[in-house]
């Protein structure tokens, strides 16, 4: 038996398990080739501060036999980013597992490192060609061109072929991989993916072009870059056990004290004392020879120590102003639009902030279910909504409170598209394929939250527009029959119409409020203006500001804690 | 200086009578009080008395269904009452042309009077005179005047025949002498064009249903009776109410009523006696408290030994509508409590009509008669 037993190559590993990395099917595997290669693109152009300008080409290279069966598609995604030095692109495109946002805690698009080697791997084992990576550092720097192929057994890079071409980009790279795929439209549709990236990113200029040939453009709508997120150290609320025993095993000669107080966020050397105290662990100890139990005691320590919560600055949200900017993009003809970006809150030690927006009315349909798009640190999510917290979010939110429609236990119906944003140094997905928040209860409140802070805004536009309306209505029917009442009077009165008609539409405005119009002071028996005016008799009153408009002060109720408070 | 002119002011038009300038002055400071509420900025009103259950009350001493003093506000700048402020409004202008032209119309050619589109639309100040009829009665106790003062009536309805000859409007008529059809009572008994001539009648006789009333014009009952035959052809219209009024105070004449066995028909002889909820402002004039229940009566089933064949089974509307009627003050009396359990115990009702399964004349020779004779009524 013992024979039969072999390393197992990474590479290897993932060919049999592509499923957990978003390869599951052909129409799966087109729309994450697309989408590791444009968060790669993103994350790269932002942490270089270049404003993103992205191509993306999706070629059917191969017709399918029949329509919806796997073709052959050529993705092609290119950006303005800095490039990449050659001696890196075999490592970064070709090698599962290497990356730069693996070891650190920083809000990023991508996580792990696997993705667009993973893509690259995909399109060898259907296709058997090479992932092509074009790139170019600077200007007046050689463009190379590279071929790649993955050594599934080692997990090593392998240079099919190396030149320098011409490349009239100053600086970027593309990336090009072919692969079997289906092309598929809707809600898991690389075009909704798409669609749903520019509203995230109101500061990426896009341009596409679908397997039809039809070319879509975005121009950016914000030439602000966001704020670049801060690496953190990790909190001692979020660390778990098995990174702890890695942190001591790395930490050369240092005293436990040193590494607590080194290598974690808000961890001053009081607290690392009484840490080690509440653990009854020295904190002389060299810290690698932490063993057993006495890890487990630092561990469970840590978890309950009274420290600050992390810095809210590793979190970057996009922006109430913003978010409405993007989501103009995709619905630009809404009547009303909405957003609310919450104050950071922590969970498990990590730092997080929940973002919502709505679109209503105007070309959206009226008679379906919300449109809800699901994003985690600016990348859509398009699969599992069922088993998302930010989907159950807005299913939980008492939309009826807002003057919508809501069958029970599901969305809310009308013409209303629903965007959430959930930013986080590390977000808490259900699988490794991140296609799902997982329910976490302080999670679930801030999204809430944000959600019902919308909705008031949205309520109170609803309100404010049917009384528009009814007021609208209710001048329409005085106004039909003033002439018919005033012609009576002067019939009976023997007077010209108009001395009768006059008085009518002078206290009119009286007795209809238009928001933009308003009530015009009435005057007493002695001629002076009366101090206030009736509401209209068979109207409800206006509601007041007080009722409809709760101001939205940073501290609001919920579990979800407060950052740079103690906890 | 056309502002003066007031509705007093004579135009070169028809002369008025009293009457007349006193309703078109009604009607003025109707519209001066509208228009001065709309000048100074106050929401314009009418006041009409509300015209309902809530609203009336028995007189147990004049034996009358009389108005109350509740109120209703209706008010111009409210979208509920708006539409009714404007009809009323043309209602009275449409009556206040009519005096002054010295012209009397129907109600019906009121409604297409003051029937139009309103510019700008496809609504009509009017839809059907089922909405302009309750806007004239508005008017009526509104401004607390008749209808007769507004110059309207109502299409006449009701026949008379009998031993009396009356003057209309200068023609004097024979009522003995108008063969099948009888005599169609107006709209308007008043006394100014309507006077008694010469009576030799003993009593009145009201039936429901005109086709009753043809069967006893024909076997000539009001001959053989001595007696004044008339029919309310359903629910008796002001012009019939009116006229009997007069028949019983001004001829001091007996009146006996005969109506069908059913909630419905005792109704009818209710609003005759002491008149109706609607038009609980007009009982003074119209009701008679001393008319007579001839029947029929619930208990004439057992004692006239009616066939099976009369009885029709009330229906839940009949009961709804007896249980209804009981609890009105003015049938708290016994005897009309009594009346309607025993029809309610019956389970049927019975038609005028059903007395000819016993033979045709069966009504005018023997159950009529025999009634009489007996002093068999309720009053």
């Amino acid at each position: 038996m013992a024979s039969r037993q072999r390393e197992i190559s990474v590479s290897e590993f993932f060919t049999k398990n592509r499923h957990l990395l978003g390869f599951d099917n052909p129409a799966k595997a087109l729309l994450t080739t697309v989408k590791e290669a444009v968060d790669n693109s993103l994350d790269a152009c932002e942490e270089a501060g270049i404003l993103p300008d992205l191509l993306i080409e999706i070629t059917e290279v191969q017709a399918a036999p029949s329509p919806n069966q796997p073709s052959r598609f050529r993705v092609a995604v290119e950006d303005n980013g800095p490039g990449i030095v050659k001696p890196q692109i075999p490592k970064i495109f070709a090698k599962l597992l290497y990356g730069s946002k693996f070891h650190r805690l920083k809000q990023s698009r991508g996580q792990q490192g696997i993705g667009i080697s993973a893509a690259g791997l995909y399109g060898q084992l259907t296709t058997g060609k090479p992932v092509v990576i074009i790139s170019k550092t600077g200007k007046g720097r050689p463009a190379f061109k590279i071929d790649l192929r993955i050594d599934t057994k080692r997990n090593q890079p392998d240079v099919v072929k190396d030149e320098t071409a011409e490349w009239d980009k100053e600086h970027g790279t593309r990336v090009e991989i072919e692969l079997v795929g289906v092309w598929r439209g809707g809600r898991t549709g690389v075009q909704e993916y798409l669609e749903q990236t520019v509203v995230a990113n109101p500061h990426l200029a896009l341009t596409w072009v679908s397997p039809k040939g039809e070319r879509f453009e975005f121009p950016r709508v914000s030439s602000e870059l966001p704020r670049e997120a801060q690496e953190i150290k990790p909190h001692p609320h979020g660390v778990e056990l098995g990174m702890l025993h890695m942190m001591m095993q790395d930490s050369g000669k240092k005293t436990v004290k040193q590494v607590l107080v080194d290598d974690f966020s808000r961890v001053s050397p009081a607290v690392a004392q009484q840490v080690c105290d509440m653990a009854k662990v020295s904190p002389r100890m060299v810290a690698e020879k932490l063993h057993g139990d006495e890890l487990d005691r630092l561990h469970k320590a840590l978890g309950q120590v009274r420290v600050m919560a992390p810095p809210a600055t590793a979190v970057v949200p996009i922006g109430e102003t913003l978010l409405i900017e993007g989501l103009k993009r995709r619905f630009p003809k809404a009547e009303f639009y909405a957003s609310t970006t919450r104050p950071p809150k922590v969970y498990r030690g990590n730092p997080f902030v929940v973002e919502a927006a709505l679109a209503y009315g105007g070309d959206l349909p009226a008679e379906e279910p919300a449109d809800i798009m699901r994003f985690a640190n600016r990348v859509p999510l398009q699969y599992q909504p069922k088993a998302c917290a930010i989907s159950e979010s807005v299913y939980q939110t008492k939309w009826r409170n807002y003057e919508l429609q809501q069958p029970k236990g599901s969305l809310p119906i009308g013409p209303l598209a629903i965007v959430v944003h959930l930013a986080s140094v590390w977000v808490p997905f259900t699988s490794e394929a991140k296609e799902a928040v997982a329910h976490y209860d302080e999670l679930l409140d801030e999204l809430k939250l944000a959600l019902q802070e919308c909705g008031r805004k949205l309520a109170s536009h609803l309100r404010a527009r049917a009384h528009e309306q009814r007021e609208s209505m209710r001048r329409g029917v005085f106004e039909k029959y003033i002439p018919e009442v005033a012609q009576a009077l002067a019939e009976i009165l023997g007077v010209p119409k108009d001395r009768t008609e006059k008085p009518f539409y002078k206290t009119l405005p009286s007795f209809v409020r238009l928001a933009d119009d308003p009530p015009a002071p009435r005057e007493d028996r002695n001629g002076k203006a009366a101090p206030s005016i009736p509401p209209p008799p068979d109207s409800a009153p206006p509601p007041s500001p007080a009722t409809t408009a709760p101001a939205t002060t940073g501290k609001q109720q919920g579990k979800g804690k407060q950052l740079s408070l103690l906890e | 200086m056309a502002a003066k002119k007031t509705a007093g002011n004579k135009t070169g038009k028809t002369q008025k009578t009293d009457r007349d300038a006193h309703t078109l002055a009604k009607i003025d400071r109707l519209a001066r009080d509208v228009l001065s509420q709309a000048t100074k900025g106050t929401n314009p009103a009418l006041e009409i008395r509300t015209r309902g259950l809530s609203n009336v009350s028995f007189n147990t001493k004049r034996r009358i269904i009389e108005l109350g003093d509740k109120t209703q506000s209706r008010e111009f700048f409210n979208t509920a009452m708006a539409r009714k402020f404007m009809q009323t409004l043309l209602v009275a202008s449409g009556c206040k042309k009519l005096i002054d032209q010295g012209k009397t119309v129907s109600i019906r050619q009121m409604f297409y009077m003051t029937k139009h589109t309103l510019a700008g639309s496809t609504e009509n100040t009017f839809e059907d005179q089922s909405e302009s009829d309750p806007i004239i009665e508005d008017l009526e106790v509104g401004i607390d005047a008749l209808r007769e003062e507004l110059h309207l009536f109502a299409n006449k309805r009701g026949l008379v025949v009998g031993k009396l000859t009356v003057n209309d409007a200068g023609d004097t008529i024979d009522l003995a002498h108008m063969g099948r059809g009888g005599w169609g009572i107006p709209s308007i008994c008043e006394a100014d064009q309507l006077k008694f001539v010469k009576n030799s009648a003993e009593f009145v006789l009201l039936v429901e249903k005109q086709a009753v009333w043809l069967r006893l014009n024909e076997d000539r009952f009001w001959e053989k009776n001595n007696c004044i035959l008339m029919t309310s052809e359903g629910q008796a219209a002001r012009g019939a109410r009116r006229f009997l009024q007069r028949l019983a105070t001004e001829l001091k004449l007996p009146i006996y009523i005969l109506v069908d066995n059913d909630p419905w028909g005792l109704y009818i002889y209710s609003v005759l006696k002491q008149g109706s909820i609607n038009l609980a402002y007009e009982s003074m004039r119209m009701a008679v408290p001393g008319v007579r229940f001839l029947g029929m009566s619930a208990s004439d089933y057992k004692k006239f030994k009616m066939p099976k064949a009369a009885e029709i089974k009330l229906t839940k509307e009949d009961i709804a509508r007896a249980e209804q009627m009981r609890a009105y003050p003015w049938f708290k009396d016994g005897k009309w409590q009594r009346e309607i359990q025993v029809t309610i115990d019956n389970g049927f009702k019975m038609e005028l009509d059903s007395l000819l399964t016993k033979s045709i004349t069966f009504m005018a020779e023997e159950y009529i008669p025999k009634k009489l004779r007996d002093r068999d009524y309720l009053q």
